[in-house]
């Protein structure tokens, strides 16, 4: 119990020496961080295939290389993001500087999960490191192989005295969660995301909630049906459907449904061949719990695809079911496993109506080749993040802000976002002594010409309102003298 | 309907219902209709001008200058701003893609959040609960306003004008004290915005922890001012007792105790003194230009920080139950252990603790808690850049004190126990939306995504890490796919 506060204490202590305002010293830190991937590359890949069993493959295209590329952004960007951002002045502050300034926050806390360990974990500190905070890091006890060996390896590559890993189960996650910290980072289910929100309430501290929902997946009967169904069995299938941006469920109209699963089962033929039990390339479910949880989804249900299960590996078969009712329990819950529910609607409103009786999710897909069904999606539904004709994709683009909105979470990340979001943006204003004429204007005692002049000064409108704008007189004063001044000209030369 | 009584849970409940069906509707949405409920935001205060005045005088003896400065004239400038960028505003923002995603068009669209809830305070009683209405309608929310009770003038007014200026559908003002805002809190809102204070705070915050809200806390703090250094000492006195007595010391922003060496302060005090006399004459009671203490109890409170402080009044001390006046009041020799230094003064007092370096004042202020402002007083730009380089605080100024808040391109907000998230400007309009990043994929080069797709194999993998890697600054036009 002890050790949790003694952990936050020192990192603070260490924090506020200041230490990790230069930016060198980030850089290095980011440095010595991308030498523990590459260098131990294989471990990680060695502890994922014991967590999830997770092919070599599907570690460096979903963790390692986004979180490398995070890394290699932060390094050569940090400079840019951590200078003052200067902005827009009005008539008073014409000769003062003002910008935003951001600045480190202070000892931050990092709460990973289990699906994607590594990068759940790595790509918010990045930002964290880059923003000049400290970090605690609590990678999920589930994946207990990673959250072993990040313990292992990270102080034998960064600062441990600014960033350290405290394993363990739910007992020191809430001690944790009873020190302060100066910002929460939580990636994980809306049930623990309310009781983060709740520990950080009593210190007040800001929170970065990553958490999940049912992402729809609408496909019209207007598009490319062999594509769209490839793309989703991939989006959907990898990492055996544990992606919390996976495409949870489909909707589509009834007469393309047997065709979606007739191309499904095309593509889970290519990709994972008769038997996925026997692909290298098809992960397992994390646990029997969740192994459990995810069959249990099956019940009510009608097979199309798949169905085949083996609890001694956990192993449950890509999975396709049709003609899902809104009530089933399938609808009810996330279901974080390979289970693919398609639930027929009549046509886009339908679809969006479905969309909005629910909480809004993180992720929001449709596939058409009809402009004005994206359109209307996008204008009518809400959701964290959109993927068009794709999924997953537009987690990849570190220059779109990820996060959910709702129920599905609050706060963004990724690229410069991270470094945003794990920095205090101070509004500055310098100041200096001169121009105390000016500031006259505002002292008491009130008359009628110093209320006028605070007022002019104070505009950062130079039109009032009611649409006569002071520029624009200006400026037709100037051409109207241009004018005449002309005329006079020519005219002379007449006269000549 | 007029919200002029209290309401109760049920009615709350179906003022949220009718809010959350017009939101559904999508009424909000297009830029014409929030740029006409904002034009009738300009025209509520451009018709009851004198309401306003007279309704602030009530509630805080205003005095007319401040009240036009800080609660009439900030709000108009921010409307227009908000009226001016609006259409740039809800623009989606197109963003860099990586080779891999080339063809594709990637940007943020900002969508309202739905109905939301801002709880207003009374020492800025117009100012705190409209200008983030500006950016919850300007995002194209709908909207609970929760004026504070305290201010009752000001309540009654805006439960009047706001039904008949803005869009009854989307707007309503919901009266009440601590039992009507905490059943309040009970409901489900997409965003709350509360300033305030801290206790209550938290109170928000669990509140809004059971439906996952967001929030903003715009709360307060004592913000420091360090005086320090070569300085011209007539101007630093005039902005300080500016910034420190308007609305009587009641601004979240106020300089609410100074740190300076014995010899700044003893140069210092004159030209305060002086200040006091052109702003509030010999006699401040007699001035119609100095605000009053908002309540008795509020009166009682400074009064008994008076008494229990071991400084010395050199400057003011007097008060008037009555009227609920206190004199502009500066207390020397004050310790840290002090009364005064124990919480949040808010009120027109001024303790100065003496430092002998720059070092321990630095120090002294980030043992406590960071503050919604700073301010460092010096002519030497060293003394100002030490400062801001080595504290933290919500928002910073030299030099002078308050105004930094009147720029609507700098972001208003706190950092820690002063606060979270901000606003002011387009912060105001950011703070209220949803940042929605999409992807729209082109149908083609299907055969660039096959490089993804299983079975998995390592030329595929090092084309792909090719494709998405992160290029350095310059590779920009290199593109080849």
């Amino acid at each position: 119990v002890e050790m949790e506060k003694q952990v936050v204490d020192g990192l603070r202590e260490v924090f506020q020496s200041g230490r990790s305002r230069p930016l060198q010293y980030r850089k290095q830190q980011l440095g010595a961080l991308h030498r523990l991937i590459t260098e131990h590359q294989e471990d990680i890949e060695q502890a994922l295939k014991q967590d999830l069993n997770r092919n070599t493959y599907n570690t460096s295209l979903f963790e390692l290389i986004s979180i490398e590329n995070d890394i290699k952004l932060a390094e050569s960007e940090m400079a840019d993001w951590a200078a003052p951002r200067p902005v827009k002045k009005n008539l008073n502050s014409a000769l003062d500087d003002v910008y935003i300034k951001p600045e480190p926050l202070g000892v931050v806390l990092i709460i990973g999960t289990w699906n994607y360990p590594w990068a759940m974990i790595l790509q918010p500190l990045v930002g964290a490191i880059a923003a000049g905070n400290a970090a605690v890091l609590k990678p999920s006890e589930l994946s207990e192989h990673s959250a072993r060996l990040m313990k292992e390896l990270l102080p034998l590559y960064l600062d441990k005295e600014m960033y350290q890993v405290v394993t363990g189960g739910v007992p020191e996650t809430q001690e944790l969660l009873r020190q302060r910290f100066d910002h929460i980072f939580y990636t994980g289910s809306s049930a623990v995301g309310k009781l983060v929100m709740e520990a950080a309430a009593r210190h007040l501290t800001p929170v970065t909630l990553e958490l999940g929902g049912k992402s729809p997946c609408y496909v019209d009967k207007n598009c490319d049906i062999a594509v769209a169904c490839r793309r989703i069995t991939w989006g959907k299938f990898a990492n055996c459907g544990q992606t919390c941006i996976a495409p949870d469920y489909i909707l589509c109209e009834p007469s393309i449904q047997d065709r979606i699963v007739e191309e499904i089962q095309k593509t889970l033929l290519e990709f994972y061949q008769t038997d996925p039990k026997s692909s290298p390339d098809y992960c397992r479910i994390i646990n029997t719990r969740h192994f459990d949880r995810v069959l249990a989804l099956m019940n009510e249900c009608t097979i199309a695809l798949g169905g085949e299960s083996d609890r001694s590996q956990c192993y449950i078969a890509p999975t396709v079911l049709k003609d899902v009712l809104p009530h089933f329990k399938i609808m009810q819950e996330e279901i974080f496993g390979p289970l693919l529910p398609i639930v027929t609607v009549n046509g886009l409103s339908e679809a969006i109506q479905f969309i909005n009786a629910r909480e809004k999710p993180l992720a929001l897909y449709v596939f058409s080749s009809d402009k004005t069904v994206i359109k209307r999606m996008l204008a009518e539904t809400s959701s964290g993040g959109v993927t068009v004709n794709d999924v997953l994709m537009h987690y990849t683009v570190d220059t779109l802000p990820f996060g959910g909105v709702g129920n599905s979470g609050m706060g963004r990340y990724h690229g410069k976002h991270t470094f945003d979001q794990l920095s205090h943006h101070r509004a500055c204003l310098i100041k200096s002594f001169a121009m105390e004429g000016l500031n006259d204007a505002r002292y008491p005692p009130l008359t009628a010409a110093r209320l006028r002049k605070a007022k002019f000064f104070m505009q950062h409108r130079l039109c009032s309102c009611s649409g006569i704008c002071v520029w624009a007189v200006i400026a037709n004063l100037l051409a109207i003298g241009l004018l005449v001044a002309l005329i006079v000209v020519l005219n002379v030369n007449i006269l000549v | 309907m007029s919200n002029t009584g209290v309401l109760t849970m049920e009615s709350q409940k179906q003022v949220l219902e009718r809010l959350r069906g017009a939101f559904r509707s999508g009424v909000t949405l297009p830029v014409h209709f929030r740029l006409t409920q904002l034009e009738a935001m300009m025209s509520l205060f451009e018709d009851n001008e004198t309401q306003i005045i007279e309704a602030m005088h009530e509630d805080l003896a205003k005095p007319k200058f401040e009240a036009v400065l800080s609660e009439i004239e900030i709000v108009v400038n921010d409307i227009c701003y908000a009226i001016s960028n609006l259409q740039s505003w809800m623009q989606p923002t197109y963003v860099a893609t990586n080779l891999a995603t080339k063809l594709d068009d990637c940007f943020v669209r900002r969508e309202p959040l739905g109905v939301v809830l801002i709880i207003g305070a009374w020492n800025y009683p117009l100012h705190l609960i409209l200008l983030p209405l500006i950016g919850a309608i300007a995002a194209g929310n709908c909207a609970i306003l929760k004026p504070s009770e305290i201010s009752r003038a000001t309540e009654k007014l805006l439960a009047e004008l706001i039904p008949k200026y803005l869009s009854q559908e989307c707007y309503a003002v919901i009266r009440g004290g601590a039992e009507e805002t905490k059943t309040l809190l009970e409901n489900r809102f997409d965003h709350i915005f509360y300033t305030g204070s801290q206790s209550v705070a938290r109170c928000i915050l669990l509140a809004a922890a059971v439906h996952l809200t967001p929030v903003t806390l715009e709360l307060g703090g004592k913000c420091p001012c360090l005086i320090y250094g070569r300085l011209d000492m007539k101007a630093a006195a005039k902005r300080l007792v500016w910034a420190k007595f308007f609305n009587a010391g009641q601004s979240c922003v106020a300089p609410d105790y100074v740190l300076c060496t014995a010899e700044t302060r003893d140069a210092l005090l004159p030209f305060i003194k002086e200040t006091l006399e052109s702003f509030y004459g010999s006699d401040p009671q007699q001035s119609p230009d100095l605000g009053r203490i908002v309540t008795d109890r509020h009166w009682d409170r400074l009064l008994e920080l008076l008494k229990k402080s071991e400084g010395k009044i050199v400057i003011g001390g007097e008060s008037d139950k009555k009227t609920k006046y206190i004199a502009p009041t500066v207390v020397v020799d004050v310790m840290e252990s002090d009364a005064l230094m124990q919480e949040e003064i808010f009120g027109p007092i001024l303790p100065i603790l003496t430092i002998k370096s720059l070092d321990e004042a630095i120090y002294f202020v980030n043992e406590r808690e960071k503050p919604l402002a700073l301010y460092a007083f010096s002519d030497e730009s060293q003394v100002v850049n030490t400062v801001l380089e080595r504290t933290c605080s919500g928002g910073f100024c030299s030099n002078d004190g308050i105004v930094h808040m009147s720029l609507p391109g700098l972001p208003f907000g706190g950092v820690g126990a002063s606060g979270m998230g901000n606003y002011h400007g387009r912060w105001g309009f950011e703070t209220f939306s949803h940042k929605r990043g999409c992807m729209m994929r082109s149908w083609l080069l299907e055969r660039v995504n096959v490089l993804r797709y299983p079975p998995y194999n390592e030329s595929n993998l090092s084309w792909l890490r090719w494709a998405t890697t992160a290029k350095k600054k310059g590779w920009a036009g290199c593109s080849v796919m």
